[in-house]
């Protein structure tokens, strides 16, 4: 399926490259932007001497072409899920449409300015209403905000959300539960909310039980944030028993939905006891990651806690009019300035119109069908901790082969460049020692999971027979295994006329 | 339809893990009583690829494009030039399908283009490092006050009145789960009437030794160049840090940067800089500081190195600052950025290099000036402030209320605004006039023809 050399390694077609700042010339151009006859004036005759720059920016003398040239190459070094399977677990690397792109583009939402008067942005109003009602029923809320500009700032506000509500009980309560199998986001957000993190163990089958909840929970604790499935790809089968325990002493149940897209068209978390939820639209409504955002984290809920959603709220008047809303006395108030990232709302809203309300099931179901048919292809080759039927994703340890081999996680997946895929997410979660998170998606043919599973049986006949290998790999990319410590030890974080360190 | 699946493929698959049917196979992964019966009726019916944009061209088409009018719209969102080939890049399935570079050898497009973004933005505000890219200028900006109290070890943020509001209340919510219910550690320092700049008598009193930042707009939210280096001095000599806040970063084409006049953390919206307006996002938040201060940072950073062989290459570094590793420890809880538009800045002032950028500036800022001196002489008009402008100016409308201005403007193919009394109540009467390099001589023509007409 890949251009392979003799020895069976796909061929990687690379230029070197160096930083943009050391292409070019002095005084070339890219671009000329000042139309014919206009002259331009002295910044002088408005600012004061003082306010004026004495040094211009260090930026790129590139001609277009140049310029060009140079990030095309770039791109070149990179590895993305239209050129091959991306099996990152819970960071669902699923096929971004194209279509979705080209409605992104159109001149009314791409040149759509968020200070237009009401009456020009009615479209956009309606589409983010329209998004918002399809996400509420897709989860089982009765509102959502798009607010958030990535899951991580959703699970902030839910939090903050969860605060307001406390406060408003007379106690904001100081602490959240977090099982040890949660994103490292979830403790974060909680500190950033002032609140103290106290794990809970999961158990033995790999999932959260009510009676240990039970055990930490009391009238001090403010919510109990659970991903659901969770990042071991298993489905929390003591939710409703949880929630109850945390409803009873006043807590609140958080979700975090970046595993979603598990759930879709099956399980909505708004009837299975969560309270608040945070979603990634680049994860399970596909919009592109883009080596690291834009994303959109909307925040759903149920009614009691609506309230408290940022500001402004899209509303639809009686004549089927949208304005936003910003008076609402309860509210958080704003993560970020504007409404959202727009352009990201306009690629998931696209893809639950491609999808539609027939189509959910199979979404899930197909992601669940796609890791269990991986799972069954491979199994025995791996150590599995947790064997269960999972769900969209499932790990995998180095336990067994790092005994037999002395090979590693880390070795595995820089194989894995060599044979044409991108690794899994390696050494999450953390209560797994060495582990490999696979996540396949629902856009992936049986053929791209096979070829996988034989990559892998490969991988694991060379830590065998040749583990060097292993340990020597990638020797396909354009370079080799790169120094951590090194970047860290001395950081160059910016480019220096001359280079170097 | 997304999904590759024949109904043959399904059987075989099924077979092998010994499952009866996919209704099984999730039947043995959940408990029955979870699964759902809902009808799913808010969600929309599949769509076949034309009905589907067909119904997104009829939405795009119930919106105003700012390209559709005459755009003189400002408010923290600027339509400025986005080269095609800015977006031609952004579309390269490489950049644009990729995720965040965990692994290096196969990410390094991504991680040397942040690199480069790193060091144009540390360049262009002045700072020392940079990192890859916040959500957007008002996050950056809070993230920047929350910075300034882990540094300092002090609590209390002082917020210009003439900051962009919206940024304002993002740095409000940011704070408001790390004091106890009902305190609040934020000020807000007013600005001067006359002129549009944040008093400094009035910062000089509410300056103590518990103000870890001040957090001013350079320019503000009125376009006013504020005296960063007088704002600065004054924090310092109470032990605070000075933060500031930048909506339009094209300023800084001529403008000193942050840095240069005393900002200690500089943060900014980089939409400008080669992104759409795109209904306010995504945009991308740019934040710098000072080396000795970039344990304190939020975000990722990018860092150079060696591979095995010696070679020079780019990893994701200095992670121990970071939610995957330190958990509540960490410095922030942001992990997805906005990679692309990190990228699309990039490519963008590479395109327009420091001359191209110097220019951009000052069209930017002439048209505005040509603007504001007509304008100010229509009967009717007047401008709110004395201040120093960049390309954003305050204007009054005595007779015509603004709402209505606003609406007759696009009547007759103009775009202006914001309206400010949806900020500030004393400023009902006060609009926003901006313009940028795409602003023709002929559009001010337009503006102030109109403007005569509707107020006469």
């Amino acid at each position: 399926m890949s251009d392979r050399n003799a020895d069976g390694v796909v061929r990687h077609v690379s230029f070197d490259e160096p930083v943009v700042f050391e292409r070019g010339a002095p005084g070339r151009r890219g671009v000329r932007i000042v139309p014919r006859g206009t002259k331009l004036a002295d910044p002088a005759r408005w600012f004061g001497e003082g306010m004026l720059r004495q040094e211009p920016p260090v930026l790129p003398e590139v001609s277009e072409a140049e310029a060009v040239r140079h990030f095309v190459r770039l791109s070149g070094w990179n590895f993305s899920i239209d050129q091959g399977f991306y099996p990152l677990g819970s960071c669902t690397m699923k096929y971004n449409p194209k279509v979705n792109e080209a409605a992104a583009r159109l001149d009314g939402f791409a040149e759509l300015h968020p200070m237009s008067p009401t009456q020009g942005i009615q479209g956009a109003l309606e589409l983010m209403w329209r998004l918002e009602r399809a996400l509420s029923d897709i989860c089982g809320f009765d509102a959502f905000t798009l607010q958030p500009s990535a899951g991580a700032q959703g699970e902030l506000t839910a939090l903050m959300m969860i605060r307001a509500h406390h406060v408003a009980g007379g106690n904001p309560r100081s602490k959240v539960l977090v099982p040890d199998t949660a994103h490292g986001t979830n403790p974060a957000s909680a500190a950033l909310n002032g609140y103290r993190a106290v794990a809970v163990k999961s158990s033995e089958q790999g999932t959260l039980r009510a009676e240990d909840v039970a055990k930490v929970m009391d009238e001090e604790v403010a919510a109990v944030m659970i991903t659901n499935p969770n990042t071991l790809g298993l489905f929390e089968r003591e939710i409703r028993d949880v929630a109850r325990v945390v409803h009873e002493k006043g807590g609140l149940v958080f979700g975090d939905g970046a595993n979603l897209n598990a759930l879709m068209g099956r399980v909505r978390p708004g009837e299975i006891g969560v309270d608040v939820m945070q979603l990634n639209l680049h994860k399970s409504f596909s919009t592109p990651h883009g080596g690291g955002g834009p994303g959109c984290g909307p925040v759903g809920c149920v009614a009691r806690l609506a309230p408290y959603l940022p500001v402004p709220r899209v509303v639809r008047d009686d004549a089927g009019s949208f304005r936003l809303e910003d008076k609402m006395p309860a509210t958080i108030g704003r993560v970020r300035s504007f409404y959202g990232n727009f352009g990201v709302m306009v690629r998931a809203y696209a893809y639950i119109l491609a999808v539609g309300r027939e189509g959910l099931k199979d979404v899930s179901g197909l992601a669940v069908l796609n890791a269990n048919y991986l799972a069954a292809l491979i199994d025995g080759l791996f150590f599995r901790p947790y064997d269960a039927t999972c769900m969209h994703e499932f790990v995998l340890t180095d336990k067994n082969l790092k005994k037999d081999t002395g090979v590693q996680t880390m070795d595995v997946a820089k194989r894995l460049l060599d044979l044409g895929f991108h690794p899994p997410t390696v050494y999450f979660p953390l209560v797994v020692h060495g582990a490999l998170m696979i996540e396949p998606t629902e856009t992936e043919t049986p053929d791209t999971i096979e070829a996988f599973a034989e990559a892998l049986r490969r991988i694991v006949a060379e830590a065998g027979e040749d583990p060097a290998k292993l340990f020597d790999a990638p020797r396909s990319t354009r370079l080799g295994r790169l120094d951590d410590t090194l970047a860290a030890r001395t950081p160059v974080l910016t480019w220096k006329p001359g280079g170097g360190r | 339809m997304y999904t590759p699946h024949t109904d043959e493929d399904i059987r075989r698959m099924l077979a092998r893990i010994g499952a009866g049917s996919l209704d099984d196979l999730y039947g043995k992964a959940v408990p029955a009583d979870v699964l759902t019966r809902a009808p799913f009726e808010n969600v929309p019916a599949a769509h076949d690829v034309v009905s589907l944009l067909v119904h997104m061209r009829e939405l795009a088409g119930k919106n105003v494009a700012s390209c559709s009018k005459r755009c003189f719209t400002g408010g923290g969102a600027y339509r400025h030039l986005v080269h095609p080939a800015v977006d031609q890049m952004l579309t390269r399935s490489e950049f644009l399908t990729a995720y965040t570079p965990y692994q290096a050898e196969v990410s390094q497009g991504t991680l040397q283009a942040i690199f480069e973004f790193q060091t144009i933005v540390a360049g262009l505000m002045g700072t020392e490092v940079a990192n890859a890219s916040m959500y957007d200028g008002a996050s950056s900006a809070a993230e920047g006050a929350l910075m300034a109290r882990r540094v300092t070890r002090r609590s209390r943020v002082l917020v210009s009145e003439a900051l962009h509001p919206e940024y304002a209340q993002v740095i409000r919510t940011y704070m408001s789960g790390l004091a106890a219910p009902g305190v609040s550690e934020l000020s807000v320092i007013p600005y001067r009437r006359a002129k549009g700049d944040t008093d400094p008598d009035a910062l000089g009193d509410r300056l103590g030794a518990d103000v870890a930042a001040v957090v001013v707009g350079y320019p503000n939210v009125f376009g006013v160049v504020e005296d960063i280096r007088a704002l600065a001095r004054a924090a310092h000599e109470a032990g605070a840090m000075l933060v500031t806040a930048t909506a339009e970063p094209v300023a800084l084409g001529i403008l000193e940067s942050p840095t240069a006049l005393g900002a200690d953390i500089a943060t900014a919206e980089g939409q400008p800089l080669g992104l759409p307006v795109s209904f306010g996002g995504p945009g991308v938040g740019l934040f710098g500081c000072r080396m000795a201060d970039a344990r304190h940072m939020p975000g990722r950073l990018v860092g150079q190195t060696v591979d095995t062989a010696g070679k020079t290459g780019y990893v994701l570094t200095l992670a121990m600052r970071e939610q995957h590793i330190r958990r509540e420890r960490a410095t922030s809880n942001i992990c997805t950025n906005q990679g692309l538009c990190a990228l699309a800045v990039t490519v963008h002032l590479s395109l327009l290099g420091p001359e191209g950028l110097r220019e951009q500036a000052v069209l930017s800022a002439q048209r505005c000036h040509e603007a504001a001196e007509r304008v100010g002489k229509v009967a009717g008009f007047e401008l709110a402030f004395g201040a120093p402008f960049f390309n954003e100016v305050v204007v009054r409308s005595k007779k015509v209320p603004v709402v209505d201005l606003l609406d007759r403007l696009v009547d007759r193919g103009l775009m202006a605004g914001p309206a400010l009394g949806r900020w500030y109540p004393d400023m009902a009467d006060a609009f926003v006039l901006a313009t940028t390099e795409l602003t023709r001589e002929a559009d001010v023509d337009m503006l102030v023809r109109a403007l005569g007409e509707v107020s006469r």
